[in-house]
């Protein structure tokens, strides 16, 4: 891509939220001269063209393809198949497209559980819209669906990580990502000292608000449950982990340290080594809070989702 | 025959939106449909979770504006735990909020709107766009992109987390903010002010001029507002009563958790997104332009609106001026800019306002929470309009029921009659353009969806 023309970027979004592009346009001072270095080809939010009416998609030709959001219904299938189509090189951007993030939460219950809920009509008749895209029967990432050249897990990435990829990716060269994870990012204090039980975030960490954060005690350490040792780090950039900085614990918003790893078993498994009673986790599925595709996270047969709802509330769960 | 004119996406907006057109034998409008055709189901993956955990999920309804979601939920949580917080927790949070406020309006402005109007009307969609506004004017750009730039990391010194934020938790905030810090953000919030001031001025002077003129009849309809408003009746974004303007003027208020007796929702069949009405008013649901009922509309125009005052200075003096120009309520969609403008400078304002309270420093941020079993409803005014959750818990906290109503949703029913009634205006006998399907676009994108 070494040649006069400046590369050809096309930005696609699925089951996104947009924080993705707008953590892009974060990248502040950088981003003028980001714009004038490549050409835009394709990116809803910041531009006009059209990509296509009923059922087809037209998209540009580009070098890079940066797609966001994860798939969860027949028109972003189409949408993604017709970007893979078009784009040589091919970016999961963020969590949802690498790893399913929250909208795969949803993964928990059958397609039509979740409408149901959303829409409730009298009950076996829910009134839907008709004339919208089908959702799929699961949320899926972008890699369970078409090949990827390249995945840029966070929710969102950190702007320096999306201008450093695009400017390496348009150079031609394999841009690198961090593989250490939240903690070792993570400045707070570990005397390898563990509360016994994982307790709920009703109040706040201790720590002395005169001091940097570097002289307050790791959040796990204190009973909260923090996934920063299961999650790959880099939100904070070369500096705090974002949430720890607002001294809250790490949800594990970037996926997991290695891409095929699975942050469940992987936490449960920190905490069981350090002797903490895992069962004091109040939702432990929630663990797989932003990786919940690549099947990891299973609906419950539809029938047995619908009385677990409606009975919730006078019946513990067991 | 009949045929379809499909735009798809509706581009610089957030989200995913489609208008459908429908032309009659004669190429005429018949109908016009815009639709939200994705759908994510937070009601249901929520249900199950601890509802603590709530307000740092939902942020990801959207990533443009998470803080809303985020507060809207922190405070349904607080109602169903029952916590009552220290005056520092709410001043951080509602510092959080107007701080979101600015970086949201700059946006919408400057990058997803102006384009409309900076750039001539007939130039290629490769360049009118905030990237063809950075080439022809560059010193504008980069003082946007900037100060856009400037409020975000505000947000990141103060909260940690500006995408997708974390630092508001039931009870309170997760961190009090030291005396220098509060110094140092005062600084940049005169920048911002200064900087907002300036946009508006530049937006009377080089835009609003001829966007009135050109676009006159873009999307003129007559509805009712929805708004929040303190006991004064002065603007406010991060909480008091809700009041609903009828078209003829006359106002009922109402506290968030009754929101159910007043609005009413309907499922529509092209759009995931209900469709929600003043059920109030007894006269049902219709999208004709040419008599809307039960439709009112949400956002900057309506807050403008609604309030009789806005209680800083220089957004007052705005007011009045816009007031003395439009008249109230104001009906005209494309001044949804103006009043986002007018907004930006409150906002601004604000921020200056809520850091020179000595209260916001005091280091007791958070009261600690009891999960229990509960109903609450938690509402401020979003950017893109008045944002309801409202959850139900079980005797461990835990979410049984959750629904919501997003800024966006109140005003799908305008947004139909608006761009039905644009879309009627400017194709004729069948003839479309870039330029018409464009400017039908531009009466979504004053909305701001
Ligand atoms: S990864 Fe996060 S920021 Fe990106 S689209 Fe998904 S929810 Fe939004
Ligand atoms: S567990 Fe959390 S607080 Fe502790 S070191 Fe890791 S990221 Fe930091
Ligand atoms: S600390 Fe964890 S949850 Fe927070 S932003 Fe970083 S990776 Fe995401």
């Amino acid at each position: 891509m070494k040649g006069r023309r400046r590369p050809r970027l096309s930005f696609v979004w699925l089951q996104a939220c947009s924080g993705c592009e707008i953590s892009l346009l974060n990248s502040g001072e950088r981003l003028p001269d980001l714009l004038n270095k490549v050409e835009i080809v394709y990116f809803p939010l910041l531009m006009d063209r059209k990509c296509g009416g009923e059922g087809e998609f037209d998209l540009p030709e580009a070098d890079v393809g940066f797609v966001s959001g994860s798939v969860s219904s027949d028109e972003h299938l189409t949408l993604l198949y017709a970007l893979r189509r078009r784009c040589r090189t091919l970016v999961s951007f963020g969590t949802c497209a690498t790893h399913g993030g929250i909208p795969a939460l949803r993964n928990r219950w059958s397609a039509e559980a979740t409408l149901e809920t959303v829409f409730p009509g009298t009950p076996g008749q829910p009134t839907l819209p008709a004339e919208v895209p089908a959702l799929l029967d699961r949320v899926y990432s972008v890699d369970e669906k078409v090949r990827v050249d390249f995945c840029l897990p966070g929710c969102p990435p950190h702007p320096e990580t999306i201008a450093a990829v695009i400017e390496t990716l348009v150079t031609g060269e394999q841009p690198r990502l961090p593989g250490k994870s939240v903690c070792e990012t993570c400045p707070t204090i570990r005397t390898g000292e563990m509360h016994r039980t994982v307790r709920r975030f009703l109040n706040n960490a201790e720590y002395n608000s005169e001091e940097p954060v570097e002289r307050m005690r790791c959040l796990l350490e204190q009973g909260l449950l923090c996934m920063g040792p299961v999650t790959v780090g880099g939100c904070g950039g070369p500096a705090t982990p974002l949430c720890v900085q607002a001294r809250v614990p790490c949800r594990g918003c970037y996926g997991p340290v290695r891409s095929e790893g699975n942050q469940l078993l992987d936490m449960l498994n920190v905490l069981a080594s350090h002797g903490v009673d895992h069962r004091s986790i109040v939702d432990r599925q929630s663990l797989l809070r932003f990786s919940g595709a690549h099947g990891l996270l299973r609906s419950v047969r539809k029938t047995e989702g619908v009385v677990l709802m409606s009975e919730k509330g006078n019946k513990k769960s067991s | 025959m009949t045929q379809v004119i499909t735009i798809h996406p509706v581009t610089r907006i957030e989200g995913n939106a489609r208008i459908d057109i429908q032309l009659d034998a004669a190429g005429e409008v018949c109908d016009a449909r815009v639709g939200i055709s994705s759908l994510r189901g937070f009601e249901q993956f929520v249900v199950g979770l601890p509802a603590e955990e709530i307000p740092r999920i939902v942020t990801r309804i959207c990533g443009i504006c998470p803080w809303m979601h985020h507060l809207a939920a922190a405070k349904a949580v607080d109602a169903c735990f029952g916590a009552s917080l220290p005056p520092a927790g709410h001043l951080l949070r509602e510092l959080c909020q107007v701080l979101a406020h600015i970086h949201d309006k700059i946006l919408h402005f400057f990058f997803l709107g102006a384009p409309d109007f900076l750039i001539e009307r007939d130039a290629d969609y490769s360049v009118r766009n905030i990237m063809g506004l950075v080439q022809q004017q560059p010193e504008l750009a980069a003082r946007v992109v900037r100060m856009r730039q400037l409020g975000q990391v505000m947000l990141e010194r103060l909260a940690g987390k500006a995408i997708h934020p974390v630092a508001a938790v039931a009870g309170g905030f997760a961190r009090p903010l030291g005396k220098s810090e509060r110094e140092s953000l005062y600084l940049d919030g005169q920048q911002l002010l200064d900087f907002a001031c300036f946009a508006l001025e530049f937006a009377k002077k080089e835009v609003f001029p001829q966007f009135l003129e050109v676009f006159a009849p873009v999307g003129a309809i007559t509805t009712g507002f929805l708004g929040t408003v303190d006991q004064y009746g002065h603007l406010r974004l991060y909480d008091g009563t809700l009041r609903l303007m009828h078209p003829d003027g006359r106002v009922e208020e109402f506290a968030a958790p009754a929101y159910e007796q007043v609005l009413a929702e309907e499922v529509v069949t092209w759009s995931t997104a209900k469709v929600v009405y003043a059920g109030s008013w007894g006269e049902g649901l219709s999208l004709d332009p040419a008599s809307p009922k039960g439709v009112y509309r949400v956002n900057t125009l309506a807050r403008i609106n609604v309030c009789d005052q806005i209680a800083t200075p220089r957004a007052q003096v705005e007011l009045e001026e816009f007031r003395s120009r439009f008249g109230r309520p104001a009906q005209h969609s494309l001044l949804y800019h103006w009043a986002r403008l007018i907004e930006l400078v409150y906002a601004c304002e604000r921020v200056l306002e809520l850091l020179g309270d000595e209260r916001i420093v005091d280091p007791v941020v958070r009261a600690p929470v009891t999960p229990q079993a509960g109903r609450g409803v938690g509402h401020v005014e979003a950017p893109r309009g008045t944002l309801i959750h409202d959850y139900t818990t079980d005797e461990n906290g835990c979410i049984t029921r959750a629904n919501l109503i997003v800024g966006t949703t109140h005003n799908i029913a305008p947004m139909n009659v608006s761009v039905r009634r644009t879309a009627a205006s400017c194709i004729q006998a069948g003839r479309v353009d870039d330029e018409i399907l464009n400017r039908i676009e531009m009466a979504v994108r004053a909305y701001d969806p």
